[in-house]
């Protein structure tokens, strides 16, 4: 097997329970991955969450770390996105502070790549910028490095084009799930 | 739990629990008392094990709580079904450093199948219907329910929670068609067949299906430490246990098999060795109950996923006998070159006291163990006739184990003797629990095999370490007999081998509460055949080397 690492983008649909991140958590960390990135949402019936996890390692390590995940008693499904099929979008919020330049380079920088001025103030301004997260570190690395004060950024977030194992969970007709706990 | 049919909880009272201890005063449920909370889920343990059925432990917060952390290890890594309750500091005090307050969820959840935190008494009846279905569905493991103080104390109305309903989890049973198809297929062409039998295997009664199965095809079986009794070992083409430690045959077997079947077993390192040298050459068919066991380890051809004794019997009608008398007979003639073995003389061996306990028992009693060198010989020379009769703590090898689970197991099977063989290390890890053994007059016999030192670790530091000895002596150990009589349990010394079978009959006949034996073996005895940790199975030694050893690249 080769050993190369990838990044893999998992899905997730969870129960809403106390403690269901820790478990997921330990799943990575027990073998000593890291979560790259982490989105949590309530999922489109009332008791379930949809997540998105990215995590760095060999396929065959992360096939492991799917199975578990899919092992625990509170997650509902779990799958490894193999990328082809997935719609990944990322949403990040970039506040710039003016330098001697001014901003206003780096605003008409950032409105060229589609992000958008959500707030701006004598000293600053605030961009929200969605996209793929390639298009996002490409808009990041243009921007001039004293410009950025602070970077944050949602991580990850999937969905199948086509039909998903998901669909009975994502607003479909539920076939496998209880009505919503009380 | 009186509704899930429960008849003990082992465990031990404290503040946070005592509303459930006041209800058990008018309950038909039999608390039995232990000493230590491992004890308690060692004695589950043991009960689940013996009967199938849930182990249920009641405990108290904090260090109450923190003590079962072992024994909910030893339950997850053996599959064994157990619900473990806890009491819990009241929810209005959670997360304030209240007494005896511990995060026990937060601490325990590597190490169970599922838990709770119930912060609301009309949760409860869900809650435990939930944790007594997990449990033991699909491949069983203990779940914790944290109970804070309030909620314990609050009257509960709900009504029947009905069965229970879990999204997404799923208890496999029968194995696709095609992949059934596709695996007996693979089998017709073999010509050195081979069943590799795990504790699936017991835990979902396949013993006899696979005998069966066996018998059609003329296959050899090899059973794992876990697997032990699944199959009777002492049936014609049982070869006994495989791997590290396992007979020189079945382990032959495991090299020359053209086809290896691992039913309800999952390639544990103790099974594999060097897992990029294991069976590379034979067709690989795996059934498990447990998905994530697939391509773990070893890869397989094929692998069958459902429920080992349901999977076989879909087999069944599919296959028919292999050419396979050739390797039969290659087999038989192993077992003649390689004969498990040990010096005759040169004082009391282990080896042979317990060869004369499988010959005292008829291999009709329940052996626990612990874990060490007893516990593998114990594995070669008893041999195990029937399902469920055979404990011992295999994945997390857990010390300490081997009395307390006999306790339980004796609690759940009266008339069935039951022997726990332990060591002089690890019984003392869980020997207050003597006293529990004692009050309840439960006639588990104790057989010590006592060489005054951790011996497998020692054997290890003779072997691998220049015989640097470092933490195995244990010198300061008490005179267990005098320590048995201590609390009012029968003792026996045996000394010389000219006294192991006068000694065991005794024991074994004496019916009037635990009774305690202590062999006083030679010290430095060796397990063998022995695979070195991480090495192919090709490594196998015989008997002990000459020339010194490299250090072994697999843990322990």
């Amino acid at each position: 097997m080769a050993a190369t690492d990838h990044t893999h983008t998992i899905s997730l649909v969870v129960r809403d329970k106390p403690g269901v991140l820790v478990r997921i958590a330990l799943v990575f960390a027990r073998r000593g991955f890291n979560i790259e990135s982490l989105s949590v949402s309530p999922g489109a019936i009332e008791g379930f969450s949809r997540m998105t996890i990215t995590s760095n390692g060999t396929p065959g390590v992360l096939e492991q770390i799917v199975k578990h995940l899919s092992k625990l008693v509170d997650v509902v499904f779990a799958t490894d996105h193999g990328g082809d099929d997935a719609l990944e979008e990322e949403v990040a919020l970039v506040k710039l502070r003016a330098n001697a330049d001014g901003l206003a380079g780096a605003v008409a920088l950032a409105r060229e790549r589609g992000a958008s001025v959500v707030h701006q103030d004598d000293g600053r301004v605030i961009l929200c910028c969605h996209g793929g997260s390639e298009a996002i570190d490409g808009l990041l690395s243009s921007l001039e490095h004293d410009h950025v004060e602070e970077i944050v950024r949602s991580g990850k977030i999937v969905i199948d084009r086509g039909e998903s194992d998901f669909a009975d969970l994502l607003g479909g007709a539920p076939k496998s799930v209880p009505p919503p706990a009380r | 739990m009186e509704q899930q049919g429960v008849e003990y909880i082992f465990g031990l009272s404290g503040g946070a629990a005592m509303p459930i201890f006041d209800a058990l005063v008018d309950s038909s449920i039999k608390l039995i008392l232990t000493r230590h909370e491992q004890g308690a889920t060692h004695m589950a343990d043991g009960y689940a094990r013996a009967t199938g059925r849930p182990g249920v432990v009641l405990v108290t917060s904090g260090p109450g709580a923190t003590n079962t952390v072992t024994g909910l290890l030893t339950a997850l890594m053996d599959s064994v079904p157990m619900v473990v309750l806890t009491g819990q500091t009241p929810s209005f005090n959670l997360g304030k450093d209240a007494f005896q307050e511990a995060d026990v969820t937060g601490i325990t959840y590597p190490v169970v199948k599922h838990s709770y935190l119930v912060t609301d008494v009309r949760d409860v009846p869900r809650v435990v219907s939930e944790a007594f279905y997990l449990a033991q569905s699909g491949r069983p493991g203990p779940v914790l329910i944290d109970l804070p103080k309030d909620v314990t104390s609050a009257p509960c109305t709900a009504p029947d929670p009905g069965p229970p309903e879990i999204p997404g989890y799923v208890v496999p049973a029968r194995a696709p068609k095609a992949e059934i198809a596709k695996a007996a297929e693979l089998i017709a062409k073999s010509r050195r067949p081979l069943l590799y039998v795990g504790h699936g295997a017991v835990i979902s009664g396949a013993g006899e299906a696979v005998t069966q199965l066996a018998r059609k095809l003329g296959a050899p079986v090899v059973n794992t430490l876990l697997g032990k009794g699944a199959v009777d070992e002492t049936s014609e083409h049982h070869l006994g246990m495989l791997g590290m430690h396992g007979t020189a045959y079945a382990n032959k077997a495991v090299i020359g098999c053209d086809l290896i079947m691992a039913i309800g077993a999952r390639w544990d390192d103790r099974i594999t060795g060097k897992v990029d040298a294991f069976c590379t050459k034979a067709t690989r068919i795996h059934i498990d109950i447990d998905p994530a066991e697939f391509d773990k380890t070893v890869t397989s051809h094929v692998q069958l996923l459902g429920d080992a004794r349901q999977v076989v019997e879909q087999l069944l009608p599919l296959v028919s006998r292999l050419d396979s008398d050739a390797w039969l007979a290659e087999c038989a003639q192993y077992r003649r070159d390689f004969p498990l073995g040990y010096p005759d003389g040169g004082g009391l061996r282990a080896q042979h006291v317990l060869d004369r306990l499988n010959a005292t028992t008829e291999g009709k009693a329940l052996i626990t163990t612990d874990v060490g060198q007893h516990q593998m010989w114990a594995a070669q020379f008893c041999l195990t006739r029937e399902n469920r009769m055979w404990l011992s703590s295999g994945g997390a090898g857990t010390m300490g184990y081997g009395f307390p689970a006999a306790i339980g197991a004796q609690f759940a099977r009266p008339d069935t003797p039951v022997w726990a063989v332990v060591g002089d290390g690890g019984f003392q890890m869980t020997l207050s629990e003597l006293a529990t053994a004692a009050i309840h007059k439960l006639p588990v016999k104790i057989l010590i095999i006592n060489n005054n030192y951790l011996g497998m670790v020692r054997q290890w530091q003779e072997l691998f370490f220049d015989n640097r000895l470092s933490g195995v002596d244990l010198e300061g150990n008490p005179d267990f007999v005098k320590l048995a009589e201590a609390y009012g349990v029968k003792g026996f010394h045996i000394h010389e081998p000219g006294e192991v079978d006068r000694v065991l009959q005794e024991a074994h006949g004496y019916n009037g509460g635990p009774c305690l034996v202590e062999a006083h073996v030679v010290k430095e005895d060796n397990v063998f055949p022995m695979i070195p940790a991480g090495a192919p199975l090709e490594d196998m030694l015989i008997e002990r080397p000459d020339k010194k050893m490299d250090k072994p690249v697999g843990s322990t």
